[in-house]
């Protein structure tokens, strides 16, 4: 990581008895794209809010860019925001929203404009520079609040689940907007979302939080392939959660035996996290492997997940492309068996709580 | 069936505007009617009973008197209105409940004993028998309506702009001043014409405070407590005319912007 801009330090926020944030220490870098991901009030909103100074730290310190924030008012700090109702100003068109930030710092009106519309040019909507924001899609209102916020050219952009209102296929281009503009401007975005897919298809480092607290932080890689805790790999999906116990025959799990952890002595439990996309199905019967039943499937394009369960009702979730389906034979009867290798699986650390 | 009820209902709509309007109706025809005595069948057209009001310095006295107050009104009272919907929409504080009810108290009280209630009041403290006696009286009336209106807009504001003028640099008084000022003022018209039409018809609180300093709806209760004259019909077509072209005015900025979903 390059030098951070900023740094939290043991920053608490406490609603009366309610602790939203529990002594959170992050460091972002200049210019780093980091995703705050978790589940609903797991604190990312908070802490964006506080980096923006619209909530106060009730402990601990914030600084960005070696100033310490905790005292500096909002509107002082030049942390713009991207808001997750885009908080547009409907009584302005779509120019004079994107100048009222450099009204506010007092530039002079055909400056202004001038700036304005090289912005909203540069996000390819020049030619909407004078129409209601109210009259505009949604994507397109999307870039008008990105040119408000980055207009004043700040350091950093705050982003609130920015994508969350659009449809699906215009989630997927303004992520390839995001990115470009990140990488052009070479500026810090923190982007706050619960989408899984869009922390991972664009932030450099992803902190997922919990409950307050941060639960991991690491690449979207690392996240998935090494989840820290069984919570991380629960949150990040698609991986199966299995129980595993070191025996004669190898390491024993619901679902079979694979190789043993080599460090791993007789008797040892462990929690395995396994991506669904290492586990390999087929219909040849393998010995002391438990039959699989096929519950259900599901198709998202050219990936589909399959979902079985033993006798004795552990699920386990096998993905795979489409075209390997026929292979398979789903629709006639007779078991199913489900092996993978150790080496693919991640061994979660004895839980602390 | 299906077909019928639809005619019905429209009759029915009809017979109600009838209803409301034939009185206004026919106060305007007869303010245009030759005759002394509003009977049927109708004299001659003339305008001569415009003529006499126009000539009248009392009734003139009396207008200029009821528009400044209700210019004053609508001013104090859309100001105080804005206030207090504001601070709704803004803060959170304990007794906000009976803050807000004692504010939209006034309306519930007979005028009757407002009207005697503000002239004991007034005449108490020593400001009673002044025109801005009026004034006070009815901006405390209208405030009301005015926070009402203004309430119902700030309710569809999206609670993110202020944080979001803040957040581009604005202190929070600029923010008041570039965001909320902005986004409220189709509200903040439509209360002034409410409060002003309000304030320009209202006769029983005039009445009581105003002493010498009379207001149209206090000067035509004095022509009809005297004699039949129709000037009191043109005077009436008149205040209508103002008053419904204020109404009308609140409607279309309330319709055009607040109402819209």
């Amino acid at each position: 990581m390059t030098e951070p801009l900023v740094t939290l330090t043991d920053v608490v926020k406490r609603y009366g008895d309610f602790t939203a944030v529990h002594t959170l220490d992050l460091e972002i870098g200049a210019g780093e794209f980091v995703a705050i991901m978790g589940p609903s009030g797991c604190g990312k909103t908070t802490t964006l809010r506080m980096l923006a100074g619209l909530e106060a730290p009730t402990q601990g310190e914030i600084r960005i860019g070696g100033r310490v924030m905790n005292e500096v008012p909002v509107h002082e700090r030049d942390t713009p925001m991207v808001w997750q109702s885009l908080a547009l100003f409907p009584f302005l068109n779509a120019r004079e929203n994107v100048e009222f930030g450099l009204k506010m710092r007092g530039v002079e009106a055909g400056e202004r404009k001038r700036r304005a519309l090289e912005w909203l040019e540069r996000l390819e909507i020049g030619e909407f520079a004078e129409r209601n924001v109210e009259t505009l899609s949604g994507g397109q209102r999307q870039r008008v609040a990105l040119a408000r916020s980055l207009v004043t050219e700040p350091q950093i952009l705050l982003l609130d689940e920015p994508l969350s209102a659009l449809d699906a296929h215009l989630v997927i281009r303004m992520q390839g907007v995001l990115t470009r503009l990140q990488r052009e401007l070479g500026i810090t975005f923190v982007y706050v979302t619960h989408s899984q897919s869009e922390a991972f298809a664009m932030a450099d480092r992803v902190v997922i939080m919990s409950q307050g607290r941060i639960a991991q932080v690491g690449s979207a890689r690392e996240i998935y392939r090494a989840p820290a805790s069984r919570f991380v790999a629960e949150f990040v999906g698609r991986n199966n959660i299995m129980k595993a116990t070191m025996t004669h025959e190898g390491l024993e799990t619901p679902f079979g035996f694979c190789n043993a952890p080599p460090e791993a002595s007789l008797g040892d439990r462990f929690t395995l996290v396994l991506a669904a996309d290492q586990v390999e199905i087929s219909r040849t019967e393998i010995a002391w492997h438990a039959p699989l039943r096929l519950i259900s499937e599901e198709f998202i394009g050219s990936v589909v997940t399959l979902f079985f369960e033993t006798e004795g009702g552990e699920e386990i979730k096998v993905q795979m492309q489409e075209r390997a389906l026929a292979e398979l034979d789903l629709d006639s009867d007779g078991p199913f068996y489900a092996r993978w290798n150790l080496k693919d699986a991640h061994i979660l650390p004895p839980e602390t709580t | 069936m299906t077909r019928v009820l639809p005619i019905v209902l429209y009759g029915w709509l009809a017979l109600v505007f009838v209803f409301i309007f034939a009185p206004i109706l026919f106060s305007v025809v007869f303010s245009f009617n030759s005759d002394r005595f509003p009977t049927i069948p109708l004299g001659s057209f003339t305008t001569h009973w415009y003529e006499t009001i126009f000539a009248d310095p009392e009734i003139g006295e009396a207008a200029i008197n009821s528009l400044i107050v209700s210019l004053s009104t609508s001013v104090i009272a859309t100001l105080l209105g804005f206030c207090t919907a504001y601070t709704d929409y803004r803060f959170s504080f304990r007794l906000k409940g009976p803050y807000l009810a004692l504010i939209l108290l006034p309306p519930t009280i007979p005028l009757i004993i407002m009207a005697l209630a503000m002239l004991a009041w007034l005449s108490w403290i020593g400001a009673s028998g002044q025109l801005w006696s009026v004034i006070i009286a009815h901006s405390v009336l209208t405030a009301p309506f005015a926070m009402a209106v203004i309430r119902l807009r700030l309710n569809q504001i999206d609670p993110n702009l202020e944080a979001a003028a803040r957040n581009l640099g604005a202190s929070e008084w600029t923010a008041l001043r570039e965001v909320i000022l902005p986004f409220c003022r189709p509200a903040i018209i439509s209360a002034a014409c409410l409060t002003a039409a309000v304030s320009f018809d209202e006769f029983a609180v005039a009445w009581f405070v105003s002493g010498l300093n009379k207001t149209v709806p206090v000067v035509i209760l004095e022509i009809v407590q005297g004699n039949i004259d129709p000037q009191v019909n043109a005077i009436g077509s008149l205040v209508f005319l103002t008053s419904i072209t204020l109404v009308v005015l609140a409607q279309v900025f309330f319709i055009s912007k607040v109402a819209r979903t």
